[in-house]
């Protein structure tokens, strides 16, 4: 293509729009960000719309230490690093199988895994409700002795959800490594699990990390089996303890906005530092199907 | 499906053990899977058959036939409007969001200065929470908030109040979803465009094509596993919307939706059992159709 005067112009005035448009996609959270630095006394006199005056981290604070926003946060932390772990290593078993074996059952196994993770929820969670009231744990994990208001439950139900998704993404990447490699194992006498966690597994670290970061950005977001599977406020992960503290919060929307960015601020720095990975997560499922 | 060992030495070659590894890497997974999901899910539609409050035991539930069905379409006043508002919003989504995303790709695949920054910005929306969506743009559009500011509304007479007027807030709903989902397709879109042979570039190039018919005539052809997923992940984005108009306002006064209704029957103020399975149901009639076409269209070649 000719690229002449025009061109130029016109490559200038589509980069200025789009950055204009970046700026307007990213003002909600900047605005919340301002909003959290100020106090509310300030914006309660002179409006939310005004030069701020006083800016600080007192509302990161108060909403960190006496709303105890930490211990959301390790709720979190202790919901999602198990689930994505065992989403990923029971997603790889099945992926290694139908990948590397023809048996009859491949295919109809992939779509159920993958028809069960576009299941819409509410479609699962009455009977599931009522089993997770039924089934019995030790006390150590729940006072009341049942499955449901526990964590566990949560990590069980994101697993079971999720591996659909990862199972789906795996096996893709799977057809993708060489069938030598396989070939070679089996010559050399290995075992099935050997072929699988010796040979295969290292091999898909780069889909395994992207997958990683992809389940902990959606784990950590969830706020549906959150607040439908635990009943005590206190063990709620810190986006479902978000509509806990709306209402606690309701008067001061400065602190409120802290709270909130206290949730997505890990998220953002996930996403800054791996957005290779999200971005492959993401792609790897669609692209290569 | 490349890698295969051929069948007739693996079987041979398969020990006792092996048997059992080869039968806990896959039963272990589909078990659960099974058990909470696919067995809750039968349980469901038979559910939305009976009778129950929830509250009784087992013994409690009631065979109902087509009952409850029956119920919500003529009685149920919230479900028309729950109809109403998720058909619009998968219009919607079609309409707007999904080709702005495409065109967008269309303009960043472009590499133009500035590429990094906006990028950036356009997926941004998607590494937030539904929920915090909610309380993010809650500041833009509250009545005292960053657009009635604007506005010049600042009394609380001439404030609009965006989330709390029936025939408005779902239009602004509908918006603060869209600012995510344009993300989203464009992303998806950006890694096919990727995977388009360059040859086909270079051709349309030599036959005089513009940049914009090449992308409509030569690009968006090819891409029509892309295609299909977009439709798939749009259409089942908008049965599945729950989490952002239930922190708004637990989806009342003009935010109903299927998936917030079947909520409220289990957990809200009277429990109706049946009429929730009913309608979770009803949502799964809905997306099955798109889920059919996903499957048929990811697993047809390897048939």
């Amino acid at each position: 293509m000719v690229t002449g005067k025009k061109t130029v112009v016109g490559h200038a005035v589509t980069s200025a729009i789009l950055s204009i448009l970046g700026l307007l996609w990213l003002l909600p959270i900047l605005w919340t960000l301002l909003q959290s630095l100020r106090p509310y006394g300030e914006v309660l006199r002179y409006g939310s719309f005004s030069w701020p005056k006083v800016l600080n981290f007192h509302n990161y604070y108060v909403a960190l230490v006496q709303s105890e926003m930490w211990r959301y946060f390790l709720n979190s932390v202790e919901v999602t690093v198990p689930a994505v772990i065992l989403t990923l290593f029971l997603a790889s078993m099945v992926a290694f199988v139908v990948s590397r074996y023809s048996f009859k059952f491949n295919i109809p196994l992939l779509m159920l895994f993958t028809a069960a993770n576009l299941l819409p929820p509410q479609l699962v969670f009455i009977p599931l409700y009522r089993m997770y009231l039924a089934i019995p744990v030790p006390s150590f994990i729940n006072d009341n002795g049942v499955l449901y208001d526990t964590q566990l439950g949560l990590i069980l139900i994101h697993v079971a959800f999720q591996m659909g998704f990862a199972t789906f993404v795996l096996s893709n990447y799977m057809k993708t490594i060489p069938k030598e490699i396989s070939e070679s194992a089996v010559v050399d006498g290995a075992t099935v699990w050997v072929h699988y966690s010796k040979v295969m597994l290292p091999l898909l670290r780069p889909a395994l990390a992207s997958l990683g970061v992809l389940l902990t950005t959606w784990i950590y977001n969830d706020f549906f089996w959150s607040v439908a599977l635990l009943k005590t406020g206190n063990k709620r992960p810190i986006t479902a303890a978000l509509s806990n503290l709306q209402g606690e919060f309701f008067k001061d929307y400065n602190l409120l906005a802290a709270g909130a960015a206290l949730a997505f601020i890990p998220t953002l720095i996930v996403f800054f530092v791996l957005r290779r990975q999200f971005v492959a997560g993401l792609t790897l499922g669609s692209t290569k199907g | 499906m490349g890698a295969k060992v051929p069948p007739r030495r693996r079987r041979s070659a398969f020990t006792k053990k092996d048997r059992l590894v080869l039968f806990g890497l896959v039963g272990i997974p589909t078990a659960l899977c099974i058990a909470l999901v696919v067995i809750p899910a039968i349980l469901t539609i038979l559910l939305s058959f009976t009778f129950w409050d929830g509250i009784g035991g087992l013994k409690t539930i009631h065979w109902a036939g087509f009952q409850n069905y029956r119920q919500i379409f003529t009685l149920y006043e919230a479900f028309p409007k729950a109809l109403r508002n998720n058909a619009l919003w998968l219009v919607f989504f079609a309409l707007i969001p999904t080709p702005a995303g495409i065109i967008l790709a269309y303009f960043v695949d472009k590499k133009l200065k500035g590429t990094n920054f906006y990028q950036t910005a356009f997926y941004l929306p998607m590494v937030l929470s539904l929920a915090v969506t909610g309380i993010v743009w809650d500041y833009i559009f509250r009545t005292n908030g960053l657009v009635n500011s604007l506005l010049g509304n600042t009394s609380a007479e001439s404030a609009i109040s965006w989330f709390g007027d029936p025939h408005k807030n779902i239009w602004v709903v509908l918006g603060i979803a869209s600012w995510r989902h344009v993300g989203y397709i464009m992303m998806l879109y950006l890694a096919g465009m990727k995977a388009v042979d360059p040859a086909l570039h270079e051709a349309a190039a030599i036959d005089g094509a513009t940049d914009w018919y090449t992308f409509r005539r030569v690009i968006f052809p090819s891409l029509s596993a892309v295609n299909v997923i977009i439709v798939v992940v749009t259409v089942i984005d908008s049965l599945r919307a729950f989490d952002l108009v239930y922190i708004i306002n637990r989806g009342r006064n003009g935010l109903e939706l299927l998936g917030v209704l079947v909520y409220e029957n289990i957990f809200g103020e009277s429990s109706r059992i049946g009429w929730g399975a009913a309608l979770a149901t009803m949502l799964f009639l809905l997306s099955i159709i798109p889920i059919m076409i996903y499957l048929y269209q990811t697993f047809k070649k390897d048939k």
